[in-house]
């Protein structure tokens, strides 16, 4: 599909440029949380996939799988409040041939859960799908107990994981679609609060691959999940102020795309990472451990800090915890500078 | 049975579970690790699986419509390595390798590494909620193959053990038994003393399930309730099968110590000895 989006933008509706553009995206685009779009997303996988079958724990009217529920009943399963048993029943379907989809919160799947997603799926490589709604400070109002601020870091820890959290609900279907396709364990990490509809339908999905939104020399920003609505938000500030700034959208957090990161440090020399989770071990960690080795340069690392949040809507939220446009646009501004007085020093 | 193996006697099978204890003693020595008090207690409920009850073929461990089997209490592993070898799924010489580099047979089940293991186990507590899985499997895809899962009495503990109780219970999972190698012990202490679990039947019986009690180490016992269990319809069953952990060799037979130790050279030929002659008067 060809697009007429106006340079440096790519893959984002023609409606999205306009409201970054006018500064309304999160006040006037069209919002949806992308555990809906899951929801819409396995519905149709299970249309084509007899062997598809979704386990929920008591949350499905949640995160909206009751609607697969209410049109295959006996592929539907929910196992009550009990995601231990839900998820090493999820592997025990995986031996025989079924496509289990794991429906439940992040803080459940990647916390209460682990044992099982470790030891019964992961380390037998099974064939089992964990989608993971009210992933980061995403289910804001809930508090503390319901956000999965961790679910990328301990979700990453795990051999063999493959962990993809994406930004708006079109590319929820398509990573859901992409999930149904890869062999073995897939985490799936949604968000809880609506979040912008970004991407047109030329957006080319592949897991592993991290996608360049905006291109841009002066510096990057590589963002995750909900904070790629924030980094666009982010580079369009910078614009105005005369910096050129790429956004990456890295969907897929492992495996991590080595080849773009390494090219756009090369390219852009100064990198800033965004993320709603927490700053130790999820996509920040990622790209350090790379940079570190093979190519440093200035870096910043926006997530939640050694804290625990609060209760609050979403977008009030992620400006108080430093995870905004705004702090993002401060950290950028802070790697340009260390890139150009690094060069200076030469 | 689908090998060319025909299902054993009882008297047969006691033989056969004679030879997977001495199989058991001379891995665990050999490895110098491993847990042979519930292993053995568990020897005769395998053997009977093995060689009578269990749809199977040793040479296509893959086979779609198998019955399924899971060693949930996964560190009794010996057990369920001697069956497999002794039932051809593997070699014999594999059995020496126990717990060594580079071997098939890993400390705690891998079912990536070693033919006939049909789910990785080792994390007490997560056996049950397999099969339950593999249960669902079977109904959803009208499959005719049943889930065996031994599971020890301290693992009852756990409390995923009962959300995996009630679930099969929800879904009548009558292609699913349970059995609890019910030997008192555990890696601590007595069960009794650790956490007690009693009342065991009226809890699983609470729970929705049928429940039979049954020396577990009376073949005659053991391979009725399997049998009865294959049979019956309606309700998942519970099979505890009363044991004695180290059962066969008189010094580890209820001694707490003899969980997770393997015997010196000198203990393991009294071992054997002791398991041979038992066996000669069968």
């Amino acid at each position: 599909m060809k697009s007429n989006l106006p340079p440096p933008y790519r893959y984002l509706r023609p409606e999205t440029v306009s409201l970054l553009r006018s500064k309304e995206l999160f006040t006037r685009a069209v919002q949806q949380p992308t555990r809906g779009a899951y929801a819409e997303a396995v519905l149709e996988l299970g249309e084509k996939n007899p062997l598809v079958v979704v386990l929920d724990a008591d949350v499905s009217k949640s995160v909206g799988t009751n609607k697969f529920a209410a049109r295959f009943p006996e592929r539907a399963f929910n196992f009550g409040i009990a995601e231990q048993n839900m998820m090493a029943a999820a592997a025990g379907m995986a031996t025989t041939g079924l496509v289990p989809y794991v429906t439940t919160y992040a803080v459940f799947a990647s916390m209460r859960a682990l044992d099982q997603v470790r030891n019964s799926i992961h380390y037998p490589r099974l064939n089992v799908k964990i989608a993971a709604s009210h992933s980061g400070i995403t289910p804001g109002p809930d508090g503390v107990t319901h956000q999965g601020q961790e679910d990328l870091s301990i979700m990453r820890a795990i051999a063999y994981s493959t962990v993809i959290a994406p930004a708006d609900p079109a590319t929820t279907k398509l990573a859901v679609w992409a999930a149904a396709e890869w062999a073995g364990p897939v985490y799936l990490s949604f968000t809880r609060d609506p979040v912008p509809v970004l991407f047109d339908a030329d957006y080319p999905f592949e897991i592993g691959k991290a996608v360049t939104l905006r291109e841009g020399k002066d510096a990057a920003i590589i963002a995750i999940r909900d904070l790629v609505a924030q980094a666009l938000v982010a580079a369009e500030a910078l614009a105005a102020r005369g910096l050129d700034v790429r956004v990456i959208d890295c969907h897929t957090l492992k495996p991590l795309d080595v080849d773009t990161i390494l090219a756009v440090a090369g390219e852009t020399g100064a990198i800033v990472t965004a993320e709603n989770n927490i700053r130790f071990g999820g996509l920040g960690s990622a790209v350090a451990e790379l940079l570190a080795e093979h190519h440093p340069i200035p870096m910043r690392i926006i997530g939640v800090g050694n804290t625990f949040t609060e209760s609050g809507p979403y977008l009030d939220l992620i400006e108080k915890y430093g995870l905004s446009a705004n702090h993002i646009v401060k950290a950028v501004e802070e790697v340009v500078a260390r890139k150009s007085s690094a060069r200076r020093q030469k | 049975m689908k090998s060319s193996q025909a299902p054993m006697s009882i008297q047969e099978l006691k033989v056969m579970a004679a030879t997977i204890r001495c199989d058991i003693i001379e891995m665990i020595t050999t490895a110098n690790a491993g847990h042979p008090g519930g292993s053995l207690s568990a020897a005769d409920i395998v053997t009977a699986l093995y060689f009578r009850v269990m749809q199977i073929d040793p040479k296509n461990p893959a086979w779609p419509d198998r019955d399924r089997f899971i060693l949930s209490k996964g560190h009794a592993c010996p057990v369920w390595y001697a069956a497999l070898a002794e039932r051809g799924f593997f070699d014999k010489s594999h059995l020496a390798t126990l717990r060594k580099l580079n071997s098939i047979l890993q400390g705690h089940p891998d079912m990536r590494k070693t033919p006939g293991i049909d789910m990785t186990t080792g994390s007490l507590g997560h056996g049950l909620s397999v099969g339950v899985g593999m249960a669902l499997s079977g109904k959803l895809r009208k499959k005719l193959y049943d889930v065996w899962v031994v599971i020890g009495d301290g693992e009852t503990q756990e409390g995923s053990i009962w959300e995996a109780a009630m679930a099969a219970s929800k879904w009548k999972l009558d292609n699913l038994t349970a059995i609890v190698d019910r030997n008192r012990l555990q890696n601590d202490a007595c069960v009794v003393d650790v956490m007690p679990i009693e009342p065991l039947a009226d809890k699983w019986i609470a729970f929705g399930w049928k429940v039979v009690e049954i020396d577990g180490h009376n073949m005659e016992e053991v391979v009725q309730s399997l049998e009865a269990s294959r049979a019956d319809k309606g309700a998942p069953t519970m099979i505890i099968a009363h044991t004695v952990k180290g059962k066969g060799v008189s010094y580890m037979e209820n001694v707490v110590e003899w969980h997770g130790k393997a015997p010196c050279k000198e203990e393991a030929e009294c071992a054997l000895e002791e398991i041979r002659r038992c066996a000669c008067e069968i």
